[in-house]
């Protein structure tokens, strides 16, 4: 333990105590990760890791696989049409037969992307420590737990002892209080904390949300905001788990059941942090302040409110204009000029971000009556096959096709676009997903702007980046 | 089998501007689609280096002057993004061996250390000294003394900082730690059957 004699602790200290193993000679922390998650992409050379040492994966319960980032969205059939993706499916099959590793496969109904397959199979429980070689393992966070994106050594490290090395994190606990306007959404807040914080303003810290705003968010809601703390450079975003936690949790697969269910609650209420314990730092945001928000460059820092002006490479001091001019050259927009306007080509709803039953719920609420405005490509991805059972039950998918959008199967699809979805040279998608990083989404040049599912929407209708309040009256 | 001891790295530099590089530019995501790491040095960077063509585009990556550097030199906050260690791992296999740069994501700099790649960080005004002599003489050798904490290249020498664990891990040759984490698998048991969730 690395807190032992202090009397009140935060959530990050009470998870990192009650999972240290020992010091380690370099002064890292061996850390015990109960679930580990692992996908196709960064599993396979692991495994093979694991091979060359002849070492077995220790422990195979603790450790959960799914297929998401190279699932085609329009095909189920194998062999994959995609050479190289079908090798990772087959080998991802391959690694957890061999090793007993329980994998949520296409064919099982239970496949989606990783961070939203994980909390519905109620695998994410608060106290936990997570870890998945994926950034966005920061999304199980929104239950109270510790859930840290890794590369693939460490996922080696963790087949093979079920522990990785690391060093603990700073905390800072962000307070959002006050009232969200109408037509305001988790994905607005998150972005909004990542443009007052800076796309590095959290490298080394653990990010506490808390404030009246996260007490009322739903878990999807939280999960949004925890999935993209990586993006304001905080490797581990949480919540701490309350009522909502443990009713989202109950019935599900891998949640505990019978007497163990009110064990395990007494026990997950003990990890939230002391109301008096320290923080490395605390930052109040008001929440009246945020507005329906866009990203206009390229990094998800690069943001301002629907009725904003891009920024010019003129108003800022001479160590950011390289980086403005750069990103506008990217995205061939014009410093000062309104970002609401702005033309758009593709629209996508879906990722770990925004993929989950209520954001498609929200949406659909919405469209009854509008179009996808001709020439637009409008695609919606559900984050798991069970969200698009869940979703198609609500007949939302006639919603949405009948608007015109396509209906897809569950993945990572153009989030990242290691499918056969993605961008065509300059074009500029309207995303619910978490980056706008240059080709993120699968062209060289093509363009991301990064906003509510709700503001995809309304993009998609209008052809053009567009309030949301306005396109829908709301 | 002991891990070589990482005190300095010495090779030619190149420079690679901007802040910000997100592992999607070292290798964007289309080119993760393997089961193996070999042969990602070929698409380190390659939406910078290649236009959609194919032709190469002008930058200091395809620059024959330039081919052999071991050392990267760039901006603030490189590796942001995602956690892919394809990202350092195509750095390595494109030979290069240690980077210099202002700061790092946390991932990527874990990701890096675990290879035995050092990554240090050196302030903005140094880095402007550093490739404005790489660029007058592409040839100088640069050495990044993780000892003194100093770069060096004919005659600057410029402070740099790395974290201390990471630098020890280094320098002792503990920078990959599986041997120790398998080795205390006791401490594990122990540690997994006091938890409260299997």
């Amino acid at each position: 333990m690395i807190y032992p004699y202090m009397t009140s602790k935060n959530l990050f200290q009470k998870v990192w105590d009650a999972h240290t193993v020992g010091t380690l000679a370099n002064g890292q922390t061996q850390l015990f990760v109960g679930r580990h998650l692992i996908h196709e992409v960064t599993s396979p050379q692991a495994f093979g890791m694991l091979r060359e040492k002849g070492l077995p994966v220790r422990y195979p319960e603790r450790t959960f696989a799914t297929v998401d980032h190279i699932v085609p969205t329009n095909e189920v059939s194998e062999p994959y049409s995609d050479e190289l993706a079908d090798a990772m499916i087959k080998e991802l099959r391959k690694n957890c037969e061999v090793t007993g590793v329980t994998f949520f496969d296409v064919s099982s109904g239970n496949q989606g992307i990783v961070h939203v397959v994980g909390p519905e199979q109620g695998l994410t429980q608060p106290g936990m420590t997570i870890a998945c070689g994926d950034s966005h393992t920061s999304t199980h966070g929104a239950f109270g737990a510790i859930a840290f994106g890794v590369g693939t050594s460490q996922v080696r490290d963790l087949l093979a002892t079920q522990t990785m090395a690391l060093n603990p994190l700073k905390v800072r606990r962000i307070e959002v209080s006050g009232s969200l306007a109408s037509g305001v959404y988790a994905k607005d807040v998150i972005l909004h904390i990542i443009r007052k914080l800076g796309v590095n303003g959290g490298t080394g810290f653990a990010y506490e949300y808390a404030g009246n705003v996260f007490d009322d968010f739903s878990m999807e809601e939280r999960m949004t905001a925890c999935n993209m703390s990586i993006e304001g450079g905080a490797r581990v975003g949480y919540v701490n788990p309350d009522q909502k936690t443990f009713d989202y949790l109950k019935g599900r697969p891998y949640a505990p059941a019978g007497e163990a269910w009110d064990l395990a609650v007494e026990k997950w209420k003990s990890f939230s942090s002391d109301s008096d314990c320290e923080y490395d730092d605390i930052v109040y945001i008001d929440a009246s302040e945020i507005s329906p928000t866009v990203t206009w460059g390229i990094n998800p820092a690069q943001a301002i409110s629907i009725d904003e002006t891009i920024p010019s490479a003129d108003d800022v001091s001479p160590s950011e204009k390289a980086s403005i001019e750069e990103a506008l050259e990217y995205m061939k927009l014009s410093g000062g000029q309104p970002i609401k306007g702005t033309p758009i080509d593709v629209a996508f709803i879906g990722s770990c971000t925004n993929g989950r039953l209520s954001d498609l719920e929200e949406v659909a609420s919405l469209i009854n009556g509008h179009q996808v405005k001709e020439g637009i490509k409008a695609i919606v991805v559900p984050g798991s096959q069970i969200v698009s059972k869940l979703a198609q039950e609500k007949g939302l998918d006639k919603i949405f096709t009948k608007a015109g959008f396509e209906w897809r199967n569950a993945g990572c699809s153009m989030c990242l676009a290691m499918n056969p979805d993605k961008l065509v040279g300059d074009q500029l998608c309207a995303s619910s997903s978490n980056r706008n990083f240059k080709g993120r989404q699968g062209s060289p040049t093509g363009r991301t702007m990064l906003m509510s599912p709700t503001m995809v929407a309304a993009a998609a209708i209008r052809g053009e980046i567009s309030d949301s309040r306005k396109v829908f009256n709301s | 089998m002991a891990l070589a001891k990482i005190s300095s790295i010495e090779g030619t530099g190149v420079y690679v501007p901007g802040n910000d590089i997100d592992t999607d530019r070292i290798i964007p995501a289309r080119f993760m689609k393997c089961v193996t790491f070999d042969g990602l040095g070929e698409y380190l960077f390659h939406d910078v280096k290649f236009e959609q063509d194919g032709s190469k585009k002008e930058h200091a990556l395809n620059d024959p002057t330039f081919a052999e550097a071991s050392i990267l030199v760039s901006g603030s906050n490189f590796g942001c993004g995602s956690s892919r260690e394809h990202a350092p791992q195509s750095l390595y296999r494109a030979g290069f061996r240690g980077i210099i740069a202002g700061n790092y994501a946390e991932i990527f700099f874990g990701n890096s250390i675990n290879l035995g790649m050092p990554c240090v960080s050196m302030s903005a005004d140094n880095r402007s000294k550093l490739v404005s002599l790489i660029e007058a003489d592409p040839t100088a050798k640069i050495l990044i003394d993780l000892v003194d904490l100093q770069v060096r290249a004919n005659d600057l020498a410029l402070p740099v900082e790395m974290r201390e664990g990471a630098r020890d891990s280094l320098l002792n040759g503990m920078w990959d730690p599986l041997e120790e984490l398998v080795g205390a698998s006791n401490a594990v048991d122990q540690v997994a059957s006091n938890l409260f969730y299997t």
